[in-house]
């Protein structure tokens, strides 16, 4: 490891390092909704940058971006320094973005590993997707994700809310992501489940991956990222290091669309 | 998650006799229908129903409209519909049939029956039948026009283009060789049948086996080897049963003779000789693997399942959506090529109205095959399944005399409740889809 490597992200800030990924000036609007209005966010390698809003503020549009799913209207993408161009999912895979969609993004009919691979099945020597490695690989994952995950040959229609979660989350993290988009990780999981992905999201940091985590709850936040930006319609109300404010500082940003010093001044 | 708050692993729950043996509970459901079907036939027909001859004509009269279906199959997976495969069917025939007696003859002096005829003839139908898919399939999945629409139009242009180029006019005799692939008239004769059941049930053992073997070393579940055994058992005996059928449909003394005479010989009395395998119920065969294993086994089939079960999820897991689409409707313009081929050469000459209201058979085949309409879900057996009762019904009512109206309307009526009993035994079995 180099000297580089071993920086927190905090201090990879200080010293002005090329952000990993620079969403700049991004604007995305449906019919005259301006759901994405001149918005601009960084992530450092290693950090975990919290999205906050309220609902219809924008979040899921704004990462969408990101991943491929939404075509700006106008801004700007960096990866790494570089302009970047993604048009489409595959793009955002090219530059190793991967996504946990609030709505999921399963098909119902298959099963967990078929999900898991979905676009980038394994196949045998002759070209044959090879279901039981997949099988395999998948059972691996799950294991330490949520380790009472069993049902493997069912249709992910037949899974519960949380554990149709766990394999959008599985899908994510086992194709080596150096960006993770997570929009609502864990909305329908359980406690414990929850704190396994709080314990994933520790160790995806420690490997110098760029997480942005889109959550309600202000609470989950103050203990997971570095910084939150917050939103309202459409609009950035301001981003924040999380070591600097209060829970009741952003709640009153996210109700209030105003910076905690600002509402101090008035 | 009330399923993973830790508790110790419950044990397998009590599992009925299906459930260990791991059968399509609903495939066997279809096929007790069609036995069922076929024996109230055999009691009203005096036997006649299920005499050799009788089920090896149902066999060739079904190809045509099997083939196509198992294409169909891929395509209301995705959620769209084909209206217009009997229309492509009749112009790949009307330019096969053209090539044939015609452009390779006459114009390139060719000669009839020419050794080359019918390879090109079929190549160049099998063309015109992937480019004309492979272009409604760009109208629907990059130009946005819906399927149903597009496919209606096909449903008149592609048949009326057909009847432009013959400008209406029988076309005919067909090729001599190309005419074998039609049915009764190329058939493999009752040893190389025999040879044919015995690679299948090997290839059939191997996979099941290979399969379970792949299983067991990942240490997945896999179901009691007695089960497989019992699986074993009734795959071996269904493909030699279905040989042992077509082999015991004696070709008529007279044509026997008439063949005998062809090659200079004199037939040897109270010689009798089974047809077997017709080279089209092949055709089909070899198609229905082929798409199976598509279906199952390549990214391609897993794409179209994918898309059909979620075409958001799909396209945000990198999936070129529009290309699919392309592709899935080209496989069913090739499909509908070839069942060109087999109809054309079984019909002996390509005529005008070939193929009409195959669209109508073919989407009912699927679905009473368990194709659901809402997409994600079909499976190639079933659609092929589905063909073969169809066709038995309108066989069987014809024999028993049933008026030409009554016919239709049992079929029609058989269509809706099929489809409502799969309704019902899916929510029976809780599943979403
Ligand atoms: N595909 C779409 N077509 C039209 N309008 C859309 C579309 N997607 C989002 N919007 C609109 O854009 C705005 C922002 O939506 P977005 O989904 O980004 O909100 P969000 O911040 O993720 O909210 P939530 O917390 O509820 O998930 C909303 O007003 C929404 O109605
Ligand atoms: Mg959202």
């Amino acid at each position: 490891m180099t000297a580089s490597d071993t920086k927190s992200a905090k201090q990879r800030r200080a010293d002005g390092d090329t952000p990993l990924v620079e969403l700049k000036d991004i604007c995305v609007s449906f019919g005259g909704i301006h759901a994405v209005d001149h918005v601009s966010v960084d992530l450092h390698p290693g950090e975990v940058v919290g999205l906050l809003g309220h609902n219809g503020a924008g979040k899921s549009t704004l990462i969408k971006v990101l991943s491929g799913a939404y075509q700006m209207d106008s801004g700007e993408i960096r990866i790494n320094g570089d302009k970047a161009v993604i048009t489409n999912p595959r793009d955002a895979r090219t530059y190793n973005v991967e996504t946990i969609y609030q709505t999921l993004a399963l098909a119902d009919n298959l099963d967990a590993a078929s999900n898991l691979f979905l676009g980038r099945e394994l196949t045998t020597k002759v070209g044959l997707v090879d279901d039981a490695a997949m099988e395999a690989e998948c059972r691996k994952i799950m294991g330490g994700l949520n380790p009472n995950f069993r049902k493997f040959s069912e249709p992910v229609s037949a899974l519960s809310g949380g554990q149709r979660q766990s394999v959008a989350i599985a899908r994510a993290v086992y194709f080596n992501a150096k960006i993770l988009i997570m929009d609502e990780p864990t909305a329908a999981l359980g406690p414990q489940e929850t704190q396994m992905v709080a314990e994933l999201i520790q160790k995806l940091k420690a490997q110098g991956i760029g997480i942005f985590l889109i959550d309600h709850d202000v609470h989950a936040v103050m203990e997971l990222c570095d910084r939150a930006s917050v939103m309202k319609n459409g609009q950035m109300v301001g981003t924040v290091n999380i070591d600097e404010v209060t829970d009741d500082d952003l709640l009153s940003m996210i109700i209030l669309g105003k910076m905690p010093a600002q509402i101090a001044a008035e | 998650m009330t399923e993973t708050t830790s508790q110790p692993i419950p044990s397998q729950p009590k599992r009925n006799l299906f459930q260990q043996l791991d059968l399509d509970v609903r495939l066997l459901g279809m096929i007790g229908a069609f036995v069922i079907l076929c024996i109230g036939f055999n009691i009203l027909t005096d036997g006649r129903f299920l005499s050799p001859r009788n089920l090896f004509n149902l066999t060739i009269q079904t190809v045509s409209v099997a083939i196509m279906a198992t294409g169909m199959v891929f395509v209301i997976v995705m959620r769209h519909i084909d209206l217009s495969v009997g229309g492509v069917l009749a112009v790949s025939s009307a330019v096969m049939a053209l090539v044939q007696t015609k452009l390779l003859p006459t114009y390139l002096g060719l000669g009839f029956d020419n050794p080359l005829t019918w390879i090109i003839a079929i190549a160049i139908g099998l063309c015109i039948g992937t480019l004309i898919g492979a272009f409604q399939g760009w109208l629907i999945g990059y130009q946005g026009v819906p399927a149903f629409i597009v496919t209606l139009g096909g449903f008149l242009v592609w048949r009326n283009s057909g009847w432009l180029f013959t400008s209406g006019q029988t076309i005919g005799p067909l090729d001599k060789n190309f005419l074998t692939l039609g049915g009764v008239n190329g058939t493999m004769g009752e040893a190389v049948s025999w040879a044919i059941g015995i690679v299948a049930v090997a290839v059939s053992l191997w996979a099941m086996i290979s399969s379970r073997r792949g299983r067991i070393s990942h240490g997945f579940p896999a179901k009691p080897a007695w089960a497989e055994g019992v699986v074993m058992g009734i795959v071996t005996a269904a493909i030699l049963g279905f040989v042992w059928i077509l082999n015991s449909y004696d070709i008529p003394t007279r044509k026997l003779q008439r063949m005998f005479e062809a090659k200079g010989e004199v037939m040897p009395e109270g010689l009798q000789v089974g047809y077997g395998l017709p080279i089209s119920v092949l055709i089909l065969i070899v198609t229905a693997i082929v798409m199976t294993i598509v279906a199952r086994r390549t990214r391609l089939g897993r794409y179209i399942f994918a898309t059909g079960g979620n075409p958001d999820a799909a396209e945000l897991s990198g999936i070129n959506i529009r290309f699919l689409t392309v592709k899935v409707f080209a496989i069913m313009g090739f499909l509908c090529a070839l069942s060109a081929v087999v109809a054309s050469a079984r019909l002996q000459n390509h005529t005008n109205d070939i193929g009409t209201l195959d669209e109508l058979r073919v989407i009912a085949a699927a679905v009473i095959g368990g194709t659901a309409l809402a997409g994600g879900a079909g499976t190639i057996y079933g659609a092929i399944l589905g063909a073969l009762v169809m066709q038995s019904l309108q066989s069987g009512m014809a024999m028993v005399g049933v008026d030409a109206p009554l016919q239709n309307i049992v079929v029609g009526s058989v269509l809706v409740l099929a489809v409502w009993l799969d309704i019902q035994y899916r929510k029976r079995m809780g599943a979403k889809l």
